[in-house]
């Protein structure tokens, strides 16, 4: 007969040991209750998060114009298909004298595109001003009182569902009116800073953690250095603002704004610049690269080590043909990591004096500059409600960003790690 | 610094060392405090295998990891006494550790191919160390030489790590017979293999010492008996834990007619 019966541990019974087999497996359950129960802690605050940004970023607007743009029309042309010309004699007529001019000679209208003059005519004479949003939750579920509140409250507006998110909103500088804003200036302000960010932080950082993880020895100093490098990548990042504030913008002013290479841009505001955000940045995400570096270079098998130097490699030979190759998808996964820190970085910006307000594209290191962060961060501390719906947008963007950013890494992390098998 | 160490080719150290490939004079290495190895003496004969034996513990690895200054790669070990190499000391502060190694190459207890391809294991030390003649002809001589070629020659742009263990250890032996060196260190290079794989690289090793001097450790009794033609064995001295030699010979006198009682008791299987 089985000693082994189901459900039954009294027939297993030896002396000193008492049957627990059943609190054992309740113990088991009750812990995986609580595994499951934190991931769904996780995934619905995730989804809460997924869900107000997009309640925001779409929905019911109704839009009025200060001007019917079908009466603009020429011909029966749609004011949007109207050529360059046409589009200006509409706005010389529409608009005072002096702002003609001021427009002519901020840029001559011959050299403007027509998209240009088509959202200047959209932007002065047509005027659309969105004069109430309902949010994506209300549009989908109670459009037809939605549509009985804008026919009682606004007769002359037009309702439409909006996407905040758009072409043009990709396209758009920024813009006091909301309807107009953009986040072009922003993202490309964002590229720029982190661009410079890792540009500063990889090299730097994966040298370090070389140094310190291949040649230093294991002496008092070694060991206070890394110890604070751990600390360095838990100070907060407005910290590293103030720093940059310090040294990059104020002491080093002649540099960061680039009059030391005699680049005199009146608009650009001393020491404020893209470059100084750049290796603010940088500096921010420097501990965080070393850390993650130094891992991936400490999980390098010590075999290879040995192996490379049993054939008679210097230590620089074995360093370069095979830890650095073997370390480098877990280095690059640690440069994501930064990268998507980077990216999401308000204060620090603020601190060093990020551009509330530019509908300049930046061009060069020495531009002044905005980030996606800090657009948002700007719109939605703004009074007027429609501000809040185009920064939702704009969070929309900063995530597409950021997953595009990170699936790039991944891929070649994937395609870095593949070659080595 | 000139090269002062010479290849097994050039005459001089031949008539100076006589029939010795390399030999410890007095040798001592500590672990920080703590002495490893100790006032050992041994001569190792050009193109024979010898072979270190002994209870775990004993020094063996560490001795033979000082015949190629890999002992300096852990932090806080430290050398004294002589190894002598062509007539040279290579614990002399003018001798690059680079350098030794390039000529007294070494073979780990776990196959440890690089990560690339078959190819390239065997041809990276060579390019390294600045071979410029024909590197297909070399990475042939060396597959071949190491008993492999005829296993991998249609698949020399797979990876390494793509072989089995056995394939894997006769690659890593290709691989450090590439950068023609005098002599082959081995530690423990069957352990981690099938008895078949490890009867593979036994044939290798006698066919390898035609023409390398080959220094083995071991811990499999038999092994040392079929494989080799001296041994060394190393027990620990009981007072200070510290490695010692306790008896060095032919390897059929060692295992028939020891002359120590502790040998005896350890070839006999009574401790160890």
């Amino acid at each position: 007969m089985s000693r082994i019966s189901h459900k039954d541990t009294n027939r297993l019974d030896v002396a000193g040991f008492t049957p627990n087999l059943k609190r054992r497996h309740r113990v088991g359950k009750f812990w995986l209750g609580i595994f499951r129960l934190a991931t769904l802690v996780g995934i619905v605050a995730l989804a809460t998060l997924l869900f107000n940004i997009a309640d925001g970023a779409f929905g019911y607007v109704a839009i009025e114009n200060k001007v019917d743009p079908g009466t603009l029309a020429v011909n029966g042309v749609a004011l949007e298909d109207l050529s360059e010309e046409e589009l200006t004699r509409i706005l010389k007529e529409n608009i005072s004298a002096g702002l003609f001019r001021r427009l002519e000679s901020e840029k001559p209208f011959s050299e403007r595109s027509q998209l240009d003059i088509y959202n200047l005519v959209m932007e002065r004479v047509v005027q659309p001003r969105v004069v109430q949003q309902w949010s994506l939750k209300d549009s989908l579920l109670h459009s037809a009182a939605i549509k009985a509140e804008a026919a009682r409250d606004y007769p002359d507006a037009k309702l439409q569902f909006k996407s905040w998110l758009n072409k043009d909103f990709l396209r758009n500088p920024q813009s006091a009116k909301a309807e107009q804003a953009g986040v072009r200036t922003a993202i490309l302000g964002s590229l720029w800073t982190v661009g410079i960010a890792i540009l500063f932080a990889f090299p730097i950082g994966v040298g370090g953690a070389i140094y310190l993880e291949e040649y230093a020895g294991d002496n008092a100093i070694n060991r206070i250095i890394r110890t604070n490098i751990n600390n360095l990548a838990g100070v907060p990042s407005i910290i590293y603002g103030i720093l940059g504030l310090a040294i990059l913008v104020r002491a080093l002013e002649p540099l960061t704004s680039g009059a030391l290479f005699g680049y005199t841009d009146p608009t650009t505001a001393n020491g404020r610049t893209i470059l100084s955000a750049g290796l603010t940045l940088g500096l921010l995400i420097l501990p965080m690269v070393i850390i993650n570096a130094q891992e991936a270079i400490r999980a390098v098998p010590n075999s290879l080590r040995q192996a490379s130097f049993g054939l008679g490699a210097t230590r620089w030979q074995t360093v370069w043909h095979h830890v650095l190759p073997n370390a480098m998808p877990g280095i690059l996964t640690g440069t994501i990591l930064a990268i998507s820190r980077a990216m999401g970085e308000t204060a620090p910006l603020v601190v060093i004096g990020a551009s509330t307000f530019i509908n300049q594209d930046p061009n060069g290191l020495f531009s002044k500059f905005t980030t996606l962060p800090i657009q948002i961060y700007q719109w939605t501390s703004r009074p007027q409600d429609v501000f809040r719906n185009i920064a939702a947008a704009a969070i929309i963007v900063l995530v597409m960003l950021l997953l595009s950013l990170n699936a790039t890494a991944i891929i070649l992390r994937n395609r870095l790690s593949r070659r080595l098998d | 610094m000139a090269m002062r160490i010479q290849t097994a080719g050039s005459d001089s150290p031949q008539i100076i060392n006589g029939h010795y490939a390399i030999e410890a004079r007095n040798l001592r290495v500590y672990y920080g405090n703590f002495l490893a190895v100790k006032n050992v003496n041994l001569q190792i004969p050009r193109q024979k295998i010898t072979a270190l034996i002994g209870p775990s513990g004993c020094g063996k690895s560490t001795m033979l990891r000082a015949f190629n200054r890999m002992n300096e790669l852990v932090p806080a070990a430290r050398t004294e006494g002589e190894i002598l190499y062509n007539a040279v000391n290579i614990y002399d502060p003018d001798i690059d550790p680079v350098e030794v190694r390039r000529h007294i190459g070494m073979v780990f207890q776990k196959p440890n191919p690089f990560p690339k391809s078959i190819y390239e294991n065997v041809a990276w030390g060579a390019r390294i160390n600045g071979y410029k003649g024909n590197m297909d002809e070399l990475v042939f001589e060396a597959l071949h030489q190491a008993a492999l070629w005829d296993e991998v020659k249609d698949k020399l742009h797979q990876s390494g790590l793509s072989l089995s263990g056995g394939q894997q250890q006769r690659l890593c032996i290709a691989r450090a017979i590439a950068v023609k060196p005098d002599i082959i260190l081995m530690d423990e290079p069957a352990s981690a293999l099938d008895p078949i794989a490890t009867l593979r690289i036994e044939e290798l090793m006698k066919e390898l010492a035609k023409e390398y001097t080959i220094i083995v450790v071991t811990h499999n009794m038999q092994q040392a008996a079929r494989v080799s033609d001296y041994t060394a064995f190393f027990s620990l001295d009981e007072r200070d834990r510290a490695g010692i030699l306790i008896e060095y010979g032919p390897t059929k006198k060692l295992f028939t007619n020891p002359e120590n009682k502790i040998t005896e008791d350890y070839i006999t299987g009574r401790f160890g």
